[in-house]
């Protein structure tokens, strides 16, 4: 049973100094007016993102993307809540040779589409994914088309 | 004979019928666009849903980055057909987050004029489908009707029906011409009375209503995790408006209501869209009413560096189909080096099981119709 | 035989009725009448023809004499009966483009006088079309039903009489007959849905037959109703009747406007289309059907349109009977006005209504329809047994 408190609508100062005093690895880089910026190691982004979810009532998950960095991924996440319209941004860094990541899925079912189109066009493995299928292209691709090395024609 | 008279439940329960696929699209009537939604029906109730996207996927965001920045423009255009303004605005505003530029007073108004006679454009062309869905052609000409006036607006703005091409990172295109707030004015009162022809046709009638109504219920708690956003939601209780919660431009200078309904079933979806319209009409009224007091000369653009500093930047807004979010990542050159777009469809869609499930075959297009189908920024 | 004169053979002042064979008894038949003559037209001048090649052959006797008349006449007394069905028909087809989009707030066709051409013009576009069958139907089912849907209801067009004089059978139980040819449609549609191995159809097919057993009831109590008040299923005996005393349409005011939405259900009209549903059926049981028998089906949907316009008004408006008036002239042009009438408030609910669920017509059938007709049928009994009528 989680007895932690639960923070409706926390301002900018509070998510941070929540975020860093429970988990010591986020590192919040900088903070806007209804902005948060954190960066995470990715073993613990499912953990985090429960507390985010469950504690600080970060009900809405607007996107999960994938980024390709030619020496590294990353995973973007962007949540939301529905009370002061306070966005945390999480990164999360991934190396080349083993990109996989915790799904989030289990804690919003919304995330579901986007892990599955930010696999399928970057090549980054969500573990316990419920349906890790190919979406947008066809089930035929071998290859993951948004990544860098996917040259566009025409781009040198 | 005695002995056959077994009870019926019993023979029900020893009848095995078989769950039956039906696959509609990506040629139906009912996918405004290409797109299918497998049905699985036991008789005519739902039991089960999936879609299928992406046979338009043009790989967008790889696109662009192929693209200086002003050229991604018109590109944004086409994402979605019938909300091109706001998608160009949410791009010229994540550009102008990245450059950390502040632009003039009078392009905000603007680009609220502009995305308002966008909202509703793009909930006519919803209204229209909804007709079409629920078997009245009517309202879909109707609907259609008016709509052609807010695309006459967009001409007298910019000179295209559609596809806008109308932001620019650092404002507007053009200022606005002389006669346009005596046009819009005009247009918006215009449309106020004649909005409520169709609302005699739609919710005065029985059989519209209860097509609607009681169908397809969502709860809070379900609309929040599965991450559904815009006028669906709000129909279901959640109450929560980007423009209002997480201003952006100048709506926080703007007086306006958020309709929420607690309903949660298909007709809130849809009073939620009519109130709406009414709304951005006062918006409209507003802004127009700032935009003249700035006086003829202020300016409307401002000059802007072709290339954007290293970083990423993320802005979100309104869509009149829900939250549509831009993330960009520059590396410091004149060309994006990753832009992602979060469509509010693609998230919409993929809650068609929950919606669907338990519904009759007959209701799916009524209630599919209430995310306002795009495929251009769905699958993009 | 001195037959020389094509006069001798064309005998066009000859009654039909003193033919030997005339097939309708006592009764005048205005268009028998019309295709005797027109018998004695072409087939004098061909039995004419004959004999002057071969003077005192038998052929051209037999063709004059009473018995073939009567059986040329019949043909063309059809295709006369016919005709007239089918340009009453293409002229509600007209009517419904043209109110439809002034209601709509857009033109209707625009083809040809006043967009009546247009119907010709897709006449001949679904008659160009390739005629598809898909591969895996049950094809001769796929082809019989549909034949039998359109068979069926052009038969039970041709067979609702215009007036008193212009009629194809003067059955005692007219009313029924025409009701039981008019009801069996759907059990084909339920079939073809089968045979077209195809989930729309097959689902389309069923909505059918739910939307049958949903109005069918109730219907048939409103036509028992109406040959209660009347005493007789005689169609003439019914609209005499009314003369008599007033149009139905006022002792079953309930009865009538349950009526008109259960035969907008009869005939497969807009709201209670569910078997076509094309938002989710794509086209119901017709989605396998192409080319020209798409056209006749959409074709057959307009004829039975007309007969439940013209039941309406044979049951309630007085029929062809004008009140204080009579006959007329022309009985048939008021008929048809009164059923062009009906057919236009069909064309109006479709304007401004939408789609009903198929669990919502089975409650409208038997929990709205079911008890007005009952009411309707125990108010008749009332004013019955009153003494009114």
């Amino acid at each position: 049973m989680d007895t932690e408190a639960v923070y409706q609508a926390p301002s900018e100062d509070e998510v941070k100094a929540l975020l860093t005093e429970k988990f010591p690895e986020v590192e919040v880089t900088r903070t806007e007016v209804r902005r948060v910026y954190a960066k995470l190691p990715r073993e613990k982004v499912l953990e985090v993102c429960r507390y985010i979810h469950d504690n600080l009532t970060f009900e809405h998950c607007s996107t999960v993307i994938g980024v390709d960095y030619v020496d590294h991924m990353t995973v973007v996440y962007h949540l939301s809540n529905y009370y002061n319209g306070l966005m945390i941004e999480l990164s999360a860094d991934i190396p080349n040779d083993d990109p996989h990541v915790e799904s989030v899925t289990c804690v919003w079912e919304g995330a579901n589409w986007h892990e599955r189109e930010t696999w399928e066009l970057f090549g980054i493995v969500f573990d316990n994914h419920p349906k890790l299928e190919r979406l947008l292209t066809p089930k035929t691709y071998e290859f993951y088309p948004f990544r860098k090395s996917y040259k566009l024609r025409g781009s040198e | 004979m005695a002995d056959s008279l077994v009870p019926v439940k019993e023979i029900e329960e020893k009848m095995e019928t078989d769950k039956m696929w039906v696959i509609m699209g990506p040629q139906h009537p009912f996918s405004h666009g290409l797109w299918t939604l497998k049905v699985q029906i036991d008789g005519e109730i739902v039991t089960d849903a999936e879609p299928i996207v992406g046979y338009l996927h043009r790989g967008w965001e790889k696109e662009t980055e192929n693209r200086t920045y002003p050229k991604v423009i018109p590109m944004a255009d086409r994402l979605c057909y019938a909300a091109s303004m706001t998608y160009t605005h949410l791009y010229c505003m994540t550009v102008e987050k990245a450059l950390g530029i502040d632009i003039p007073e009078k392009a905000k108004y603007i680009r609220i004029v502009a995305d308002e006679v966008c909202r509703i454009q793009s909930h006519l062309m919803w209204l229209a489908a909804v007709g079409t869905d629920l078997g009245n052609l009517t309202v879909f000409l109707w609907a259609m009707r008016e709509r052609e006036f807010f695309l006459d607006l967009n001409v007298k703005l910019c000179g295209a029906r559609m596809t806008t091409n109308y932001p620019r990172i650092g404002g507007v295109r053009n200022d606005v011409t002389e006669l346009f707030d005596r046009d819009i004015l005009r247009t918006v009162d215009r449309f106020e009375k004649a909005m409520w022809d169709i609302i005699a046709l739609m919710d005065e009638s029985s059989i519209i209503v209860s097509r609607m109504k009681g169908v397809s219920y969502l709860t809070r708690e379900q609309v929040a995790n599965l991450g559904m956003t815009g006028p669906a939601m709000r129909g279901c209780g959640v109450d929560f408006d980007i423009r209002r919660d997480d201003p952006y431009d100048n709506y926080d200078k703007i007086d306006f209501e958020v309709p929420v309904l607690t309903e949660g079933d298909s007709y809130a979806r849809y009073m939620i869209r009519i109130e709406e319209m009414f709304q951005s009409c006062d918006i409209i009224r507003q802004a127009v009413a700032k935009v003249r007091a700035l006086g003829k000369n202020a300016p409307y653009r401002i000059k802007t560096p072709t290339k954007v500093p290293a970083g990423t930047s993320f802005c979100r807004l309104e869509d009149p189909r829900g939250e549509s979010l831009m993330y960009l990542v520059s590396d410091g050159s004149d060309k994006p080096y990753r832009l992602k777009v979060r469509s509010p469809i693609f998230v919409n869609v993929s809650t068609s099981k929950a919606m669907c499930q338990g519904c009759r075959i007959a209701d799916v297009p009524a209630i599919l119709a209430q995310i306002d189908m795009c495929l251009g920024e769905t699958d993009r | 035989m001195a037959y020389s004169s094509i006069l001798n053979w064309i005998d066009f002042y000859q009654n039909p009725m003193s033919n030997a064979y005339y097939p309708f008894g006592d009764i005048y038949n205005l268009p028998f009448d019309i295709s005797y003559k027109l018998w004695e037209l072409i087939g004098g001048t061909i039995a004419w023809l004959i004999n002057l090649i071969f003077p005192g052959n038998p052929v051209s006797i037999w063709l004059m004499d009473d018995a073939a008349c009567t059986l040329f006449a019949l043909i063309i007394f059809m295709l006369i009966i016919f005709i007239v069905v089918f340009v009453c028909t293409l002229i509600s087809l007209w009517m419904e483009r043209k109110f439809l989009g002034r209601m709509m707030d857009r033109r209707g066709t625009m083809v040809g006088m006043k967009g009546f051409l247009q119907c010709v013009a897709d006449g001949l576009k679904t008659f160009m079309k390739e005629n598809t069958i898909p591969g895996k139907v049950d094809k001769m089912t796929y082809m019989w039903t549909v034949s039998l849907v359109i068979g069926v209801s052009v038969l039970v067009a041709c067979m609702v009489p215009l007036s008193d004089r212009w009629f194809v059978v003067n059955y005692d139980t007219g009313l029924l007959i025409i009701m039981a040819f008019f009801a069996l449609a759907p059990f084909f549609i339920l079939v073809s849905g089968w045979a077209q191995n195809n989930k729309y159809s097959l689902i389309g097919g069923m909505r059918a037959a739910e939307l049958m057993i949903s109005y069918e009831v109730p219907m048939l109590i409103m036509i028992g109703t109406t040959a209660l008040l009347a005493g007789s299923f005689n169609i003439g005996d019914i609209i005499d009747a009314q003369y008599e005393t007033v149009w139905y349409i006022v002792p079953q005011i309930i009865g009538c406007i349950t009526f008109f939405f259960a035969a907008t259900a009869e005939s497969e009209r807009l709201p209670f289309d569910i078997a076509e549903a094309e938002a989710e059926l794509v086209e119901g049981w017709q989605t396998e059907y192409a080319g020209m028998k798409w056209g006749l089906i959409m074709l057959a949907d307009y004829f039975r349109g007309y007969v439940a316009c013209a039941m309406f008004a044979i049951m309630y408006l007085g029929g062809w009977m004008l009140p204080g008036i009579g006959d007329g002239p022309i009985p048939e042009i008021v008929f048809l006005l009164k059923t062009w009438f009906v057919f236009f408030l069909m064309i109006l609910v479709r304007a401004a209504l939408a789609r009903v669920r198929p669990d919502q017509i089975l409650n409208i059938g038997w929990k709205v329809f079911m008890p007005l007709s009952v009411i309707n049928l125990a108010i008749v009994l009332l004013l019955k047994v009153g003494g009114v009528f």
